[in-house]
């Protein structure tokens, strides 16, 4: 196939560039400057693809953001792209292009159900039937899930990368057609930071592919000249290839910028697009809008094309879409688009008008041209297959609402339709401006601002090139000055465009049929989803009256082109239906995105390993070289396990519990939260945070605390140490400790200002080593020699400053082993120095790694819970057998305390924590499992608790659990019952939370 | 996505850097003991949550830490002050037209 | 009301479909009824359609502000499943997916529930030890589930990511099959057809202004239509719950939140499940049109503006991109908002008040969609019998004095 639709010239094409792709496996040959759709028109094509509902045979339709037909698949493999518009895809050489429905092929669809099986298919048919029997839907929806989609999604990894910029501006001028590049020019001359973005290949707008002249020149002739105006100021940055696709609070605005989809499907090099982030302070809207179709009965067949396009695809493309033209329009501005095609040579049939007596100066040029006139006609049904073939042209009566004589049939392969314009209202709607209908243009017009911005030209109506250049250059000036840039007053000549004299439009949303809506041919709405004007009208007919109604029950609008085209028409059909205005019918709310946005883009570098960061201690590296397993924390990587070569994680865990029992272990423990809290009221403070008093707690010593939220519940737990006076170190939990910062300071800033306590968190200050078991004091005593480690010297529960391998530190002597155990600080750059320290003092002891998982095994012997996993936030103190750790004296009612005596907190059969033994000690609880008393009982159980924690003890030779247990502090000796989802059910006795040690007496090494 | 003035700042800052601390102005019970359950249960959890004006606590988490109030309105989003902890609000829902 | 059925659509084929039937009427307010349902989202055409259908109560109005279904019935990510931790949300959520089993065939109206499975991912040992607790609760309820390995999601959801070697590797997941989706519109237009064949006043564009009360008994409601007499006063207004109670002179727990979702372009069928993740938080179905339909937490702050913060969409999209690397080319076709009414445990208020004769049905938070039938059943069993039906006992405003929550943070931990 050739290029049989290519004109000698086109103004922003280069023919002498050839540009070959294919199109459904079909090699085909392009020229630079083209879009795929102009590309493709050029060749002839005229199915791009089937209908969603009716697989009905589909052509290009528009040339731009508007176009519902034209859904391609571009590209193969990791780097395809789904439901790209043709007319938004720009050539590039070698680029693969195939439609996205119809089987075998788009020329041969065996879906297609036209004619008399769509009549089954009307708005909401699936709400009426599939539904007997029950049992078959999922069945049904098997198969009506098989015609679901458009593009296919890649099933491979995105291989390419997303910039994100976040973006500053006084001004940012969405849209650079006339108006737009007038205001970016005018407010840059003031001196303002402009930002001016365009979703086009390039500049210019409607004026690409316009014939008017502004200021004796051409008009791209003026284009180029104020773009590069614009380029040379230092404060304008110009942005092509960039949708704004969302105006969000604050004047936020998203701007995606397609940096190399024009060059290749995969990005070479950088990022493949770009997320511009924009907090504007003033946004000018100059949008522009799109033009109405014409809804007449097969409306859809390929060759039904709108009027402006057919002129931009003459104009600035040099593609003549067919032979014989036809057009069909309700206003002056199509009769352009007769006098185009006449000047390429090819027939203009006849332009059919539906006004009685048009006469405005393009109706005069083309009369001049001898173009045919058909002055109160409408096109009231296209006809043909996969082509216009005829056009039936009936007189219409004056308001376009009957026909009134006798239908002719004018051959024609192209019927271009103009129904008037409707403004591009998108980005006003995103912040919930209420548009509003203006009856002089038929048009919603942007609504009362809702943010800092204004809408000028043809997006808000103004539609005279002369009036866009004018309102956009005042407004340039106007909001520049509102940013404090210039005086607001234009400075600047606006250049003159030539004025045409027009004849108002008439409204016409529904062209008649001889035949009632119900029972013509097809008049579509809404081409992507197959809406058509009968379809509006049975919603009407089955009592919907909402326009949102209306749209979910047809679907109208929910398309990939969100209804540019066919909203209006849509609204004005309902409205009719409904028999009130188009104000009082209303319009649908737009949402972002104005156009489809890439899920990549929008997501940007915060994926894959940068998803979320990675928190490593000073002694990663050590840990990776040993081999260790990690378990993520929080942010947090920690070593779970330390396997040695050929040992499962249980033979790992085993052989540390028991190395730290019997000789000594060492735990990277510098992930735990620490807050440095300083400051004369710091006692006071903490004593109000923790359950328990710090008031009398001396430099040099430490006390184990819980804290809770109002409601009575247990947040966060740790040690807190009295560093000296007025000065404490409190630690957290490892994922609380942002949580606690926050929530301490949230209690000292606004409910007890006049405390004086500061808080600083310390956490990565510090690379904490834990050294625990009998030896441990031997291991320090060989890297330490300035801290008297005696027992009764350094006693459980103190802390003491000294050297450590060289090196200042901090050792506190507390355990969550119930070993004898040292946390020995230091300043985290020092972290792995000190532990390669350790390990070579421990050497002869056989020091032993051992990381979170053995350190869970260890302190669920001595029944030590862990927040979050013992407890769930619906647990108490004394749910947890930790009464001890209330302060029943203190004088201040501490945070949560009045919540512990609510008749719920108070209640008996409270879930307690419990310890569980397995009547058959090699079995081990998993952890989840529910407990019940009676095992037989049927189905639903009653539940009486379930199992926090659960681990093989080597030391003990046999299981252990913990698990709250309804009034489990009175069922001691009582056997219970867990049956789990593989079929067993394994029996167990509640006994003491704490297995091993009960008086704690392990950590008293002499 | 809002726009914050952070009034130990003094400068407008992004969302991101803030995180939101609910109603505004709730007095902790100076003596709880004192309450009845209702009253207590009150005080944790019964908010005034207004369609339109609402007094607020924000947290600047990411940048000086500090809490302080913002008079928002809750439909619009508009954020018509920010005042520091110990201040009052300038404008009340009365005074907004509401 | 005419039948709907293949037959019934062949049969008005026939005739050009002429001939439907109005779904409901659009009668002008009596002056006087015995229920007055404030709200026709989901929610309150369920509680009308139940007590008119199961409680023999028909002389109701519903009054909707604007038009039905308008609110977070239109606006939700259409995900059903009942595998809630404790026993309370577990029954209720129960109660509820069984009614969607039956719901299509009771209304006569194809609400097209989709029973594909609900995938909750597991991404580390806590994250683990939730989800075996979870299902383990289930199983012991009668509610189906079962713990299942990164490979058998794989099978399930072919495009996923469970490599060892990311961020948040995926550990496991509680699959629940009789979980699904539903068509969230279709579902408040049949319970609004088979409420008005049932002779329940729909009363569209017409906003609730005030709650008349005598003698601390409810007497009507005011509207901008005027003031319509009711013995009681049933309210159901997600969104606005705190505004209304305020009507009465009642606080609530409640507060209202944005809550965002978006879809992409249609693609063809690549996801036949519903995969959610709290920990990477984000969770995806595809819709029978093909639109991948997602969802993530809450807003940060409290608002009715049905918008959000865009930053919230970005973490959205980074947890998908997360979980499905090849949706990375996807495009977002649209995004929206919501107004969620949460309450501090995640659950909602099922209650009789002080007032009385007035009732509360709100504070479902981000899970009221999933709940419409069987919220709607329980709170017309509550109304009529003007006693808490068993399972909405646990739901009184009084648990917040009590302090007997029902934590479902966990469960409820991502939006859906």
């Amino acid at each position: 196939m050739s290029q049989i639709n290519r004109l000698p010239s086109g103004a922003r094409i280069d023919s002498s560039v050839a540009v070959k792709f294919t199109f459904n496996g079909k090699q085909l040959q392009g020229v630079a400057g083209d879009t795929l759709a102009s590309a493709l028109l050029a060749n002839g094509v005229n199915v791009v693809g089937r209908s969603f509902k009716y697989s009905r045979p589909r052509g290009i339709v528009g040339h731009g953001a508007e176009e519902p037909n034209a859904i391609m698949q571009i590209g193969s493999g990791a780097g395809t792209v789904p439901n790209l518009k043709a007319t938004q895809v720009e050539l590039y050489e070698g680029l693969e292009a195939a439609s996205v429905n119809g089987w075998p092929s788009v020329n041969f669809d065996l879906m297609s159900i036209t004619g008399w099986f769509g009549r089954l298919m009307p708005p909401g048919f699936y709400y009426k039937t599939f539904m007997y029997p029950a049992k078959l839907w999922m069945t049904y929806e098997h198969f009506i899930r098989k015609a679901a989609g458009l593009g296919s999604s890649p099933v491979q990894d995105d291989p390419d990368s997303y910039d994100k910029l976040n973006q500053h501006c006084d001004l940012l001028v969405v849209g650079a057609g006339p108006a737009g590049l007038m205001a970016a020019r005018e407010a840059a001359r003031a001196g303002a930071r402009v930002i001016i973005a365009d979703e086009q290949s390039e500049f210019g707008g409607s004026l690409l592919a316009s014939t008017q002249r502004i200021d004796g020149r051409s008009a791209t002739g003026w284009v180029e000249e104020i773009v590069a105006e614009l380029n040379a100021f230092a404060n304008v940055q110009t942005l092509p290839r960039s949708t704004v696709f969302g105006y969000y609070d604050h004047n936020f605005l998203g701007i995606l910028q397609r940096r190399t989809d024009h060059l290749v499907l995969r990005a070479a090099a950088g990022a493949r697009q770009r997320l511009h982030r924009v907090r504007a302070k003033q946004v000018i809207l100059a949008t522009g809008a799109f033009e109405r179709p014409l809804v007449f009965a097969h409306n859809d067949i390929p060759g039904v094309m709108q009027a402006s396009s057919v002129s931009t695809y003459i104009n600035r493309y040099g593609v003549a879409p067919g032979n014989r033209l036809l057009v069909f329009t309700t206003n002056d501005n199509a009769y352009q688009t007769a006098i185009d095609w006449h000047r390429t040579g090819r027939t203009v049939v006849a332009v059919i008008d539906s006004r009685a007596a048009p006469e405005g100066q393009l109706v005069a040029a083309a009369r001049q041209l001898g173009i045919q006139i058909m002055a109160g006609h409408g096109v009231i049904e296209a006809q043909g297959g996969k082509r216009v073939k005829r056009a039936l042209v009936a007189p219409l009566s004056a308001d376009g609402s009957e026909i009134t004589g006798a239908v002719q049939r004018l051959g024609c392969d192209l019927i271009a339709c103009s129904g008037g314009w409707s403004p591009a209202i998108h980005l006003s709607s995103h912040t919930g401006a209420k548009p509003t209908w203006d009856q002089n243009i038929h048009g919603f017009r942007p609504g009362e601002s809702k943010q800092q911005e204004r809408s000028v030209g043809a997006c808000g109506g103004s539609y005279a090139l002369s009036a866009c250049l004018a309102e956009g250059a005042a407004a340039g000036a106007e909001m520049a000055h509102l940013t404090g840039h210039g005086d607001g007053i234009l400075h600047f000549p606006v250049p003159e465009a030539e004025e045409v004299q027009e004849q108002p439009q008439q409204a016409l949303f529904l062209v008649p049929h001889t035949k009632a809506t119900s029972r013509a041919p097809s008049q579509f709405v809404d081409m992507q989803l197959d809406v058509s004007a009968s379809g509006i009208e049975l919603a009407v007919r089955e009592g919907f009256e909402s326009v949102e109604h209306i749209k979910r029950y047809t679907a109208m609008g929910f398309g990939t082109d969100q209804g540019k085209l066919g909203n209006i028409n849509g609204m004005a059909i309902l409205a009719n239906a409904l028999g009130q205005s188009i104000q009082e019918t209303g319009t649908t709310i737009f949402r972002p995105s104005y156009t489809p946005t890439t899920f990549g883009a929008i997501a940007g570098r915060d994926v894959g390993d940068l998803f979320d960061p990675e928190r490593y201690t000073a002694m990663h590296r050590w840990h990776q070289d040993q081999g260790a397993e990690f378990e993520d924390v929080g942010q947090w990587k920690r070593p779970w396990y330390f396997p040695q070569s050929g040992e499962s994680m249980l033979e790992a865990v085993n052989r540390e519990c028991l190395a730290v029992r019997n000789s000594v272990g060492i735990l990277d423990a510098s992930t735990l939260g620490k807050i440095d809290i300083q400051g004369p009221d710091a006692a006071e403070f903490i004593t109000r945070m923790y359950t328990n008093s710090y008031l009398k707690l001396a430099p040099g010593k430490c006390r184990y605390g819980v804290m809770l939220k109002e409601d009575g519940m247990i947040f966060d737990d740790g040690v807190c140490a009295c560093i000296a006076d007025n000065h404490y170190l409190m630690f957290t939990t490892t994922g609380g400790a942002a949580g606690v910062l926050a929530w301490l300071e949230l209690w000292q800033q606004t409910e007890w200002p006049h405390l004086q306590v500061y808080f600083t968190s310390v956490t990565d200050h510090w690379a904490t080593a834990t050294i625990s078991g009998p030896n441990a004091r031997k291991v320090l005593a060989k890297v330490c020699d300035d801290i008297d480690l005696a027992n009764n010297a350094f006693e459980f529960m103190d802390w003491r400053d000294g050297t450590v391998a060289g090196v200042d530190a901090r050792v506190f002597r507390i355990s969550f082993t119930g070993e004898l155990t040292y946390e020995i600080n230091v300043p985290a750059h020092y972290g792995r120095h000190i532990w390669e320290a350790l390990i070579a003092a421990g050497e002869e002891f056989g020091i032993t790694p051992y990381g979170t998982e053995t350190m869970h095994v260890l302190r669920a012997e001595k029944g030590f819970i862990i927040v979050g996993q013992d407890t769930d936030g619906s647990m108490t103190p004394a749910d947890m057998n930790m009464d001890w750790v209330v302060g029943k004296n203190k004088s201040f009612s501490f945070i949560g305390k009045r919540s512990l005596q609510r008749s719920d907190s108070v209640r008996e059969n409270r879930k307690q924590l419990v310890g569980l033994k397995t009547v058959d000690g090699t079995q081990v609880l998993p952890e989840g499992a529910q407990v019940v008393f009676d095992p037989q009982q049927v189905i639903p159980m009653s539940m009486q608790g379930h199992v926090t924690s659960s681990y093989y003890s080597a030391n003990m030779g046999h299981s252990i659990a913990l698990a709250v247990v309804k009034g489990g502090h009175s069922r001691l000796g009582q056997i219970v019952h867990c049956p789990l989802a593989d079929g067993r059910t394994i029996a167990a006795e509640i006994v003491s939370s704490v297995f091993y040690d009960s008086k704690g007496e392990r950590q008293n090494v002499q | 996505m809002l726009l914050i003035h952070c009034p130990y700042c003094r400068e407008d800052r992004e969302e991101e850097e803030f995180s939101y601390g609910g109603e505004a102005h709730i007095v902790r019970p100076l003596e709880p003991e004192a309450l009845s359950d209702q009253e207590w249960g009150d005080y944790l959890f019964f908010r005034k949550n207004p369609r339109g004006i609402h007094h607020e606590m924000w947290y600047h988490q990411t940048g000086c830490r500090r809490y302080f109030y913002a008079t928002r309105n809750t439909v619009s989003y508009e954020i018509l002050e920010t005042y520091m902890v110990g201040e009052k609000p300038q404008i009340s829902a009365a005074e907004a037209g509401q | 009301m005419k039948k709907y059925s293949g037959f019934s659509l062949f049969k008005n084929a026939l005739s050009y479909h002429e001939n439907w039937q109005k779904l409901w009427r659009s009668p002008k307010p009596k002056s006087d009824y015995d229920v007055i349902v404030v709200g026709g989202g989901g929610h309150g055409l369920a509680t009308a359609y139940y007590l008119a259908s199961v409680h023999g109560i028909t002389n109701i109005a519903v009054i909707e502000k604007g038009y039905l279904g308008g609110g977070n019935t239109a606006r939700n990510t259409t995900i059903i499943r009942s595998n809630y931790l404790w026993d309370e949300a577990a029954q209720l959520y129960e109660l509820s997916l069984k009614l969607w089993e039956g719901l299509s065939q009771e209304l006569n109206y194809n609400v097209m529930f989709s029973q594909r499975g609900v995938l909750n991912l597991g991404h580390n040992l806590q994250d683990m030890r939730d989800i075996e607790r979870r299902v383990n609760a289930n199983r012991l309820n009668g509610i189906d589930g079962e713990v299942v390995t990164p490979e058998r999601i794989k099978q399930i959801a072919p495009l996923i990511n469970i490599s060892r070697d990311c961020r948040y590797p995926i550990l496991g997941a509680s699959w629940q099959p009789r979980g699904g989706t539903a068509r969230h519109d279709a579902v408040a237009w049949g319970y609004a057809r088979g409420a008005d064949a049932l002779g329940v006043d729909l009363i569209q564009e017409t906003e609730v202004t005030g709650i008349r009360r005598k003698n601390g008994a409810v007497v009507g409601v005011e509207t901008t239509q005027g003031f319509i007499g009711a013995r009681k006063v049933a309210c159901v207004t997600a969104g606005n719950s705190g505004v209304v109670a305020a009507m009465a002179g009642l606080r609530l727990p409640v507060e209202s939140r944005p809550l965002q979702a978006l879809v992409s372009e249609p693609v063809k069928p690549c996801l036949d499940t519903v995969v959610m993740s709290n920990a990477v938080h984000g969770y995806i179905s595809q819709s029978d049109k093909g639109d991948l339909v997602i969802g993530a937490g809450v807003d940060g702050y409290n608002g009715y503006g049905q918008r959000g913060s865009f930053h919230v969409i970005e973490h959205t999209l980074q947890a998908i991109c997360e979980l499905f690397p090849a949706f990375s080319r996807v495009r977002m076709n649209r995004q929206w908002g919501g107004v969620v009414d949460t309450c501090p445990d995640a659950c909602p208020i099922i209650s009789k008040t002080s007032v009385d004769g007035l009732y509360f049905n709100c504070g479902w938070g981000t899970g009221g969609f999933k709940a419409t039938p069987g919220s709607g059943y329980v709170f017309a069993d509550t109304v009529a019998n003007d006693h808490p039906h068993p399972l909405a006992a646990a739901f009184t405003v009084d648990r917040f004095n009590s302090g007997a929550l029902i934590d479902e943070h966990g469960a409820a931990g991502v939006a859906h």
